[in-house]
């Protein structure tokens, strides 16, 4: 197993290597270089040009410049943003990649369960109308124009009915006199987050054993009681309107992207099931007269599982391409929102750094993932 | 030494045989399609949009004057104000620039049909020489070309897609050239690499071997017949994306196209329309309609006849 995970993480650097690689050439197959944005500017002179192209450095050799390039995305200096100058690309993501992360995680997690769930209900039902209805929905859900299915959220939930804001992080209006800014409070909610999952993860290990009646109260009452405790930590704090406010902005992005992408894992999950039920451990399990319930969930479902995790991985790169389009329409303002905005601008830098880091975020997914189907199948070792 | 020439006399009835063969199996998977029902919705729609393409070019030379129903440069002169809501001369409508829209959605109709069947081949070209290549030759060919995959589909599409039209003029031709390139030489092509590992040890692939078949020959004539039908499938799959893909760059304007689905939803939102759903339908639904329809009926088209070409779908 160490030696699988050993084996993973070069090929992993190794591909990284030849990405930043692919993203620096591509870069620089552009004729000219940033100095001749200013090539027009008759007030100018010709040695402040060259005294810019010294400063960035392309005056160099590009073998140089590509090792500057490696170098310096290495330790993370990705340059300035020239639209939001003088912010470092750098300091722009570490402010925009949690809000992606958290957007995209959770709309993952849930896709999955609810995906995985359907799969298994409509592979049991073959050929009846349930099939058809679900397979139909799941196919448009999946195949959807995003922008126009995002727009219609908005347009129903948020511009007609009013329940949630119109797109954008957080409402200027309530945050006026605030008394912290929102990074760190969407930070303490990002630690509330990870201490919640913890919990729940904890308590589903440690109550799996346990007889299915006993698990489940278990599993609820302390679940429940966790969340009372986060709810009240939360009301008493102070500032728990100013996280209520960014949680509203949150619902319509999450439950967009988890519609969009729960279908393709309930279509693999029927496909996966249907190759399953051939086996003759089903026919045997049957046979002992097990409860249709039981052969479904603990002897079909269970074996479909593996290539729906496999799928897992695409279904993360997936999910962070449907992020840039969401997080577009929905103003939301993480890494793909920053990627569109960097590139309809011109900012290079920032459209490179992004890309990078969503690039860099997908190869590490990957990575989980990998590990994790190692750990879920036995069979697999490379 | 002189060979009997026999067989040549038996060729026609040869091929006879395997016109009959293929006639008989195409019988056979056309009637497992019809059982899925959900491809002859696909099927359906598919037929209604290649209607739509086909009619425009005939409307434009006989009943709709250049001037007023062109998808670009037209312009609605009996209408009093843009948008005008649909009429009898206008069906859907006009846009914000007092463009007819349904000229606009019949014209794109071509392109994005163009797009997805050049995307298509392309992927499906470069997936199944590289599936071939990989699982005939093996080892270090192999290894190259999975790594290569590997890194391929890593690449978040859209965000590629959207760099690169930073980077360079992205207009039909390049996008479809793109898509084919990132697929072909990553997800179809490791899945056409492991249906090929599944022919290459075929007897038939020793037998041509050992009567002296060049390495050329056998992948083009033996191991990649073999592959079509899972070829043909997974070009359904690439038309969705490329469809898909097309509409989302050009909505967000970033694609050097004169008109498109997505470009008129572009249209729309920069002229400040797109949240006035219920006012202004017709300048949304057409098009965002028509992107969904054809992304699924393709999708649709893909699934049923994975159920027909993957045995292990059928039913029991």
């Amino acid at each position: 197993m160490a030696a699988y995970i050993v084996k993973r993480v070069l090929q992993i650097v190794l591909t990284l290597f030849v990405f930043l690689t692919i993203v620096f050439f591509l870069v620089n197959a552009q004729p000219g270089d940033i100095s001749r944005l200013y090539a027009l500017d008759p007030n100018l002179p010709p040695e402040t040009r060259a005294q810019m192209q010294e400063l960035f450095g392309v005056n160099e050799p590009l073998w140089k410049q590509y090792l500057v390039h490696l170098k310096n995305t290495v330790t993370g200096d990705l340059g300035v943003s020239f639209s939001l100058y003088p912010r470092t690309v750098a300091d722009v993501i570490k402010e925009r990649l949690p809000r992606t992360l958290v957007l995209f995680l959770t709309a993952t997690v849930v896709s999955f369960y609810l995906g995985f769930g359907l799969g298994k209900i409509i592979a049991w039902r073959r050929g009846g109308w349930v099939e058809y209805t679900s397979t139909l929905g799941g196919v448009t859900l999946y195949t959807v124009f995003t922008p126009w299915f995002g727009l219609m959220m908005i347009w129903l939930f948020a511009f007609k009915a009013g329940w949630f804001p119109i797109g954008k992080f957080l409402d200027p209006v309530v945050w006026q006199d605030a008394p912290s800014d929102a990074n760190s409070i969407f930070n303490l909610m990002l630690a509330t987050a990870v201490i919640l999952s913890v919990i729940v993860f904890g308590v589903f290990l440690v109550t799996s054993k346990r007889r299915l009646g006993m698990a489940r109260l278990l599993q609820v009452g302390s679940i429940g009681v966790s969340v009372l405790i986060v709810v009240g930590v939360w009301l008493s704090s102070g500032v728990g309107y100013l996280a209520w406010d960014i949680v509203k902005h949150m619902v319509l992005p999450i439950a967009t992207l988890t519609l969009i992408s729960f279908a393709g894992t309930m279509l693999l999950t029927r496909n996966s099931m249907l190759e399953v039920i051939r086996e003759d451990y089903v026919l045997a399990a049957r046979a002992k007269g097990l409860p249709e319930k039981a052969v479904r969930d603990r002897h079909v479902a269970r074996n479909a599982l593996l290539p729906v995790v496999t799928s897992f991985v695409f279904s993360l790169a997936f999910a962070i391409d449907g992020g840039v389009i969401i997080e577009s329409i929905f103003s939301w303002p993480g890494m793909g929102q920053t990627l569109v905005a960097a590139t309809v601008s011109e900012d290079l830098p920032l459209a490179v750094g992004t890309f990078v880091f969503v690039g860099l975020f997908v190869l590490l997914a990957h990575l989980a993932a990998d590990i994790l189907y190692a750990y879920l199948d036995p069979r697999v070792r490379y | 030494m002189v060979v009997d020439t026999g067989p040549v006399s038996d060729a026609p009835s040869l091929w006879r045989v395997r016109l009959g063969l293929a006639a008989r199996s195409l019988k056979q998977n056309w009637s497992l399609f019809l059982q899925t029902r959900i491809g002859i919705l696909g099927l359906v729609i598919i037929c209604f949009y290649m209607l739509l393409a086909l009619a425009h070019p005939i409307l434009m030379n006989t009943v709709w004057d250049e001037r007023t129903y062109d998808p670009v440069i037209g312009f609605a002169f009996d209408e009093t104000e843009q948008p005008a809501p649909p009429s009898l001369s206008h069906p859907l409508g006009t846009d914000p620039l007092g463009r007819d829209i349904l000229s606009q959605l019949m014209f794109s109709a071509r392109s994005e049909f163009l797009l997805g069947l050049l995307a298509a081949v392309v992927t499906v070209c470069i997936g199944t020489m590289v599936g071939a290549t990989a699982a005939y030759f093996g080892g270090l060919v192999d290894m190259l070309l999975m790594r290569l995959a590997d890194i391929m589909i890593m690449m978040p599409g859209i965000s590629i897609l959207i760099v690169l039209s930073a980077l360079m003029e992205v207009g039909h031709l390049e996008l479809a050239l793109l898509i084919g390139i990132l697929s072909g030489f990553g997800g179809t092509g490791v899945v056409l690499k492991s249906q090929a590992l599944s022919v290459v040890v075929k007897p038939y692939i020793e037998a041509a071997r050992t009567s002296g078949g060049g390495t050329l020959h056998i992948i083009l004539v033996h191991v990649v017949p073999n592959l079509l039908p899972l070829s043909f499938l997974y070009m359904m799959f690439t038309v969705t994306s490329a469809i898909f893909s097309e509409a989302v760059l050009s909505f967000l304007g970033l694609l050097d196209v004169r008109m498109s689905w997505g470009l008129m939803i572009h249209t729309t939102e920069s002229a400040g329309y797109l949240l006035q759903v219920g006012e202004y339908w017709w300048l949304i639904f057409p098009a965002s309609l028509s992107i969904t329809l054809l992304c699924s009926s393709f999708y649709l088209l893909g699934r049923s006849l994975d159920e027909v070409v993957n045995p292990r779908l059928r039913r029991i």
